[in-house]
Parts: C-alpha cells; sequence; structure tokens
C-alpha cells in the first residue's frame, strides 16, 4: 500500500520513502518481538506440563531448578499407561466423546438442512431459539438436571446418576445448538440452483441432504465434528456432578479426583495425566487447524 | 422445484381458500418431512434445556428438604448472606476483568500476526491457539503446579530478581488475580482468531485511502479498522462475557473459592451449596442469578446478528 502512494510520490520523496521502509522494519521487529513474548506466555504451561511429566518424584521435590529435567524418565508415562484405572477414565472419556459425536450428527445435520433449505411454519424462530440455547451455559443447569435424574430414577428405577452413559445424555445439550448452528450457515451458503437441480431429478429430501448437501458442506461437516469432539472431550462440569464412582469418570475428572489424594499431589502422574488428556485434542488440532479454525470463527461469521 | 413455485403461487392467489389438492398435499408433506428432522432436536432442547431451566426456578422456592413451598424464601437467605455479596462482587471483578483484558490482548496479538508476511503467520497463529485447544481441565492443572506454594516454578524465577515468595493462591488478592491471569491465558487466543478473520476481511483499499489522507497508525486504527470490526468486537466480547460468567473449571481446579471463599464465582459456589452441601434449592437460587446477565449479552447478540442478517 505504501508502494502505490511512493509511485505517484516521483523522485523528490525518495528520503521520505525510506524512512518508511526503515519504519515498517521496526515495526515488523516489534512485532515478532512481541509475538515471540505472546508465544512464550502461551506455550508455558503446557511445556512444563511436559517438563514435570518426565521427572521422577524425587526430582520434582528436590530443591533444583523446575525449567530443567536432570534425570528424564518415563516412569510416569509407563505407571499411568499401565494403570487400569486410568484407562478406564481414557476409555471412558474417548467411548463418551465418540457417541456423542455421531448423535450430535445424526440430530443437528437433519435439523439444519430443514432449518435452512425446507422452511415450515416457526422454521426462523427455531433457527433463533437453537441459537440462544447455545447460550445458555452448563453452570445453569447442573442443578437440576442432577434433581431430573434423581428423580427419574425414583420414579422409573433406571439409574442415570453415577453411571457414564448419562454424559451421552447431557452433552448433547452443549454440543447440537453449535452444530446445528453452523451447519445452517454452511448448507445456507451452497447455491440454490443445486438442490432445485436435483428435485428436479426426481432426488428426494433425503437424496438431496446426502448427495448434494453433504458432500458439499463436508468442510463445514469436519469443523462441527471436530467442535463436537472438544467439547466432549473437555467438558469437566457434568461428569463432576453427575458420576462419582471412579469405573464411572471420563478423564478430566478421574485425573482431579483419583491423582490428588487428600494433600498429596503427586504432580508427576498428574501432569502426564494432563498431557495425555490434551493429546488428543492437540493431535485434531496439529492436523486440521484450519477447520478447527474454521469451526471456530463460523459460529459469529456465517448465519 | 416445481412443486415449490406452483405452491406459492397458490398460496398468493387465494390463501384463505382450503383447497384439496395434490400440490397442497406436497406442500403439506414437505412441512412434514422438514418438522420430522427438526423433531429430535426440538425434543433435546425442550427436555434437557429449557425443562431444567424451568425447572430450576420451581427449585428455587423449595425449602432445603424440597418438601416444603417457602418462595422467596431463599433469596431471603441469601441476601442476608454476606458471602452472597461477596460472590457478587467477584463474578463481577472476574468476568469483566477478565474479558477486558482477553479482548485487549487478543486485538494486540492479532495485528501483530496480521503485521508479519503471510508465510510465517499460520506458524505464529497455531502456536498462540495452543491454550485454547488444551481441555481448561487439563491447563488449569498446570497452572496450579506452577503456582504451588513449595515447589512453584514462578517463585523460583522470581527468586532471581530478588522478589519474594508470592503466595499466588494462598492470598485473596493474589488468589484472584491468578484465576483472572488463568482465564486470560485461555481465553485471549479466542478474541485474537476471531479478531484476526475480521482484520483480513477489511478491504486494502480502505487503508490506501487512509495512508493518502495522511492518518497515522493511531487514526487508522481508531477510524478504519475499529468502526469495520465493531460487529465482530460486539459479538465476540458479549460471547465471552457469558462463558466468562458461567466459568467453572478454573475456579474449581484453582482454588476452589478459597481461601476464605474470595474466589467463590457463581458456579462454584452453586456447586458447593447445591451439590456439596447438597442444598438443592439453594443451589439453584445461587445460580439462576447468572440468567439477568446471560439474558441481556443475549439481546444484544441477537440484536447485531438480525442486524448483519439484514446487510446480507
Amino acid at each position: 500500500m505504501t508502494t502505490v502512494t511512493m509511485d505517484k510520490a516521483g523522485p523528490r520523496r525518495k528520503v521520505k520513502q525510506g524512512s518508511i521502509s526503515r519504519d515498517r522494519a521496526w515495526a515488523l521487529r516489534w512485532s515478532y518481538f512481541f509475538l515471540a513474548l505472546f508465544a512464550i506466555f502461551s506455550l508455558t504451561p503446557p511445556l512444563y506440563m511436559l517438563i514435570t511429566s518426565l521427572k521422577g518424584s524425587a526430582e520434582i521435590s528436590a530443591a533444583t531448578n523446575p525449567w530443567w529435567v536432570f534425570h528424564p524418565t518415563l516412569g510416569n508415562y509407563v505407571e499411568l499407561l499401565t494403570s487400569s484405572q486410568f484407562l478406564r477414565f481414557f476409555w471412558n472419556s474417548a467411548i463418551v466423546s465418540i457417541v456423542v459425536v455421531a448423535i450430535t450428527m445424526l440430530i443437528s445435520v437433519p435439523a439444519a438442512f430443514a432449518l435452512a433449505r425446507m422452511k415450515f411454519w416457526g422454521s426462523t424462530a427455531l433457527a433463533t431459539g437453537v441459537f440462544l440455547t447455545y447460550l445458555i451455559p452448563d453452570s445453569l443447569l447442573f442443578i437440576p438436571l442432577f434433581k431430573m435424574f434423581a428423580t427419574f430414577q425414583d420414579w422409573t428405577g433406571v439409574q442415570l446418576l453415577n453411571r457414564w452413559y448419562v454424559l451421552l445424555l447431557v452433552y448433547p445439550t452443549l454440543t447440537v445448538p453449535f452444530c446445528t448452528w453452523i451447519m445452517i450457515g454452511y448448507f445456507a451458503s451452497i447455491p440454490k440452483e443445486l438442490d432445485e437441480a436435483a428435485l428436479i431429478d426426481g432426488a428426494s429430501w433425503f437424496q438431496t441432504l446426502t448427495r448434494i448437501f453433504i458432500p458439499v458442506a463436508l468442510p463445514g461437516l469436519i469443523a462441527a465434528t471436530i467442535f463436537a469432539f472438544t467439547v466432549s472431550w473437555a467438558q469437566f462440569l457434568y461428569p463432576l456432578v453427575f458420576t462419582t464412582s471412579t469405573d464411572q469418570q471420563v478423564l478430566p475428572v478421574g485425573i482431579i479426583t483419583t491423582l490428588i489424594k487428600g494433600d498429596v499431589f503427586n504432580w508427576g502422574q498428574i501432569m502426564t495425566g494432563a498431557l495425555l488428556g490434551a493429546a488428543p485434542p492437540l493431535i485434531i488440532y496439529a492436523f486440521l487447524m484450519d477447520y478447527y479454525i474454521a469451526g471456530l470463527t463460523a459460529g459469529a461469521t456465517k448465519g | 422445484m416445481a412443486d415449490v413455485v406452483v405452491g406459492q403461487a397458490s398460496v398468493t392467489r387465494s390463501t384463505g381458500v382450503r383447497k384439496r389438492s395434490s400440490l397442497r398435499n406436497a406442500v403439506k408433506h414437505k412441512s412434514t418431512v422438514a418438522f420430522l428432522m427438526t423433531l429430535p432436536l426440538i425434543v433435546l432442547i425442550a427436555v434437557l434445556v429449557l425443562y431444567p431451566a424451568v425447572y430450576s426456578l420451581h427449585l428455587a422456592t423449595l425449602s432445603k428438604s424440597m418438601t416444603k413451598f417457602v418462595g422467596l424464601g431463599n433469596f431471603q437467605f441469601l441476601f442476608k448472606r454476606e458471602t452472597f455479596w461477596l460472590v457478587v462482587e467477584q463474578s463481577c471483578i472476574f468476568a469483566i476483568t477478565a474479558v477486558i483484558f482477553k479482548a485487549l490482548i487478543g486485538f494486540i496479538v492479532a495485528h501483530f500476526v496480521h503485521n508479519i508476511p503471510a508465510k510465517g503467520q499460520r506458524k505464529w497463529r497455531g502456536m498462540l491457539l495452543v491454550p485454547w485447544v488444551i481441555p481448561p481441565a487439563m491447563s488449569t492443572l498446570a497452572w496450579l503446579w506452577l503456582f504451588d506454594p513449595s515447589y512453584s516454578a514462578f517463585n523460583y524465577t522470581l527468586s532471581f530478581l530478588n522478589i519474594g515468595p508470592v503466595p499466588w493462591l494462598g492470598e485473596a488478592s493474589w488468589a484472584r488475580f491468578s484465576v483472572i491471569l488463568v482465564n486470560i491465558w485461555i481465553g485471549a487466543p479466542f478474541f485474537m482468531i476471531m479478531y484476526l478473520a475480521a482484520l483480513k476481511s477489511v478491504p486494502d483499499q480502505l487503508y490506501e485511502a487512509a495512508a493518502i489522507d495522511g492518518a497515522n497508525w493511531w487514526q487508522r486504527i481508531w477510524y478504519v479498522t475499529l468502526p469495520m470490526m465493531r460487529n465482530i468486537i460486539a459479538i465476540t466480547t458479549l460471547f465471552s462475557l457469558i462463558v466468562t460468567f458461567a466459568n467453572f473449571d478454573i475456579v474449581r481446579i484453582l482454588t476452589a473459592g478459597g481461601p476464605l471463599d474470595q474466589t467463590h464465582i457463581f458456579a462454584t459456589w452453586a456447586f458447593k451449596v447445591g451439590i456439596e452441601g447438597s442444598d438443592i434449592p439453594l443451589g439453584a437460587s445461587v445460580s439462576l442469578f447468572m440468567f439477568p446477565i446471560l439474558a441481556i449479552a443475549a439481546i444484544f447478540i441477537l440484536r447485531d446478528i438480525n442486524k448483519r442478517g439484514n446487510e446480507a
């Protein structure tokens, strides 16, 4: 943009051009400097997790430099990955997240299709309502839900509290509204001609959805899937409230309730567990960063 | 397509006339299909979001044993408790301070990322978004360990600067600072990524025009960038305000409300009273206090979204 002004300015302004490009060079240097500072701020906790997870308990309680590993060991990883309790947490987390992703997609994709394309009585109000439900936080609902599940058990004898599958009921309330909302945005951006052509060719609504909308909106679908998975994997309040016995708990709650025994913190194992718990979202993020960011920004910029 | 067009035509021609035709049936069929497709969504929201929300209003009017109706008794009880006012104060301090700093840091960092050559932006963005990707419960554990009173890595580092051991989580004001710091750490990347997307959508011509008019960088930000990003800033801030106000993980793991209930916010106190103290009605009353702020924020967000819908 400066070059444009320079071209017009002619030779008389040569000195000025030099100062501007010098300014820009300095601005660039300052940008890198501050970005480096912020990157250090951002990466310190995860790096410190990694550092601590490689230490033995003797080194953790020794008065040496905490930022360095003098005697690296994989003992914490071996211990956790062979502990049936920890594997149980991991398994519970994995099964809950995967099933919740499936439920979320089965509910939100058809709903988003209907709301984006098949106008019916109240569809606009419903779309707005879906968005509003996304704004209702978990911390407003956990107490009534807790009481509801207890009453449900009194009435029907079906135990929901302290069972991992109760999470399959409550997690979709966090994932479905947002996924529906961003899928409405993606579906609405598909040109009308496409599905009209399909309808003329005699495709049913279901075929239009599976043969046209889902393939065309695949990036949105991937973004929504990633969102649903990370939300289910990271959720902490609901499992803390609804599950108490260790064989029913998911990873975040399990680490906090079993590795912290009273006032005794086994930091090596806690950090290892936290790192292993952070690994699945981080790995997904590392490979699918663009989809991840698309999902993040789509909620506010689309629709 | 033919169905739709003829259907619309018949509607415009005679909306009042109830004519039994195959076309009408087709349209009716379409809306039935559409309704069935949204039915799971409606059921889910009605049973597991709307019903509990209304139910918590009912719960808040019951006595501790949930056998007697006490009207506004729970609220009267809360208003007389000093802890409650502490929680109100801390929730507001926590949410407002954290959101302001998240927005500021996000804005500044987004500019720095936007400034550097496009080739390197991906790498930096990738690094800076890591705090947002890690599950908050996991990263808060790392912070808890960084803040540890006896083996604190922060205090070890500060001791070289002759700054005495800081009671990160042991003293009320430091603990308040620490929970806000962790919240900023987790939330700032979200603002950064939203602002970055908004910055990229500002047309270059506007900056060129401003530069020709002799605007300095501050004027460019104030008169070009900010007005163009106004909408996204408003929505992101309101979003974040809701999420921060309803936060649970960070305070629960870092301080569990301590020392002396000084860092409790609505969610953690509701958990302590309602689940740990098994006074469900009182817990429900506490969490209901989040509702007004959420409603206000929701109204503003909705207004912005409708506005944007009209522009499009």
